[in-house]
């Protein structure tokens, strides 16, 4: 019955995946920081759930389902992405700035 | 005892949400999020959810992070060792919005706030979820409302799961 030391990991986590996606530059630990927020977030989902019912449990297995979909999408993307530019850094993504 | 093993793999978490953050190589990154999962994992049989522990460890800290890891192999990043931590401007944005956002998330959540008040009178207590799962098991307990309540929902994700497939071939070929 750990709520609130659960919820405060939970947030450290979510914190530490928001400072990864605003200071790396390779899009790819980019995907894998927000990875790191959902993983968060299930883990508040999952603490609650002990309070609330079973339903957080059930909304954490439909979060693993469209991170999963999202994760073979946005992979598929950065190669799509990485075939016309030759890299994954997202500063030399600039076509619609010049 | 419970308690000691919680603070121990939260150490590990955030220990691997660290160094995922500041390893350069894209590899390192990857391996150590996959510690970070699996002490997540471990949180959750904590938490009474054994059937999110399991699908954890198989499902996120196996495949998704395999095919992470075949497309980092697949784009030939593992020995690109140049940094790519930003610095000067963005990291004082980086730790301002992080800051702020950590602050508001442990005004809300910490030490037992108003939100643990509000919550715990509501639906059967703290020891409900255990309950239901020392009555119809760890996976029984999951299935039931799945496929009962929130069948629906359910069958979109499979839809779903289809069209990310077929989304992610289409991205990915060079020429259909």
């Amino acid at each position: 019955m750990m709520l609130a030391e659960s919820l405060v990991l939970s947030a450290i986590l979510f914190v530490i995946g928001t400072f990864g996606v605003l200071v790396r530059r390779n899009a790819i630990i980019i995907f894998l920081c927000i990875e790191l927020q959902l993983n968060a977030v299930n883990l508040a989902f999952v603490a609650l759930s002990q309070y609330v019912g079973i339903e957080g449990q059930v909304f954490v297995f439909f979060v693993m389902t469209v991170a999963a979909a999202e994760a073979a999408v946005g992979l598929a993307l950065i190669i799509a992405i990485f075939r016309h530019y030759e890299t994954v850094n997202v500063d030399q993504f600039n076509l619609l700035r010049s | 005892m419970a308690e000691v093993f919680f603070y121990l793999l939260a150490a590990l978490a955030i220990g691997g949400g660290v160094g995922m953050v500041t390893r350069k190589n894209p590899v390192g990154s990857l391996l150590f999020l996959v510690l970070t999962l699996a002490s997540l994992a471990g949180i959750f049989v904590l938490l009474d959810a054994h059937f999110l522990a399991a699908i954890q460890v198989v499902v996120y800290a196996g495949a998704i992070m395999v095919l992470f890891l075949f497309v980092i192999m697949l784009l030939n990043l593992g020995h690109d060792y140049q940094p790519d931590i930003r610095g000067g401007l963005w990291m004082v944005m980086g730790f301002a919005l992080s800051g702020l956002l950590g602050g508001i998330l442990a005004q809300r959540f910490g030490g037992g706030g108003e939100l643990t008040g509000a919550l715990l009178p509501v639906a059967g207590g703290p020891g409900a979820v255990r309950a239901l799962v020392e009555e119809h098991n760890a996976v029984g307990a999951i299935a039931g409302p799945m496929f009962r309540d929130y069948l629906v929902p359910f069958e979109v994700t499979s839809v779903l799961l289809l069209v990310a497939i077929v989304g992610a071939i289409v991205l990915a070929k060079r020429r259909i």
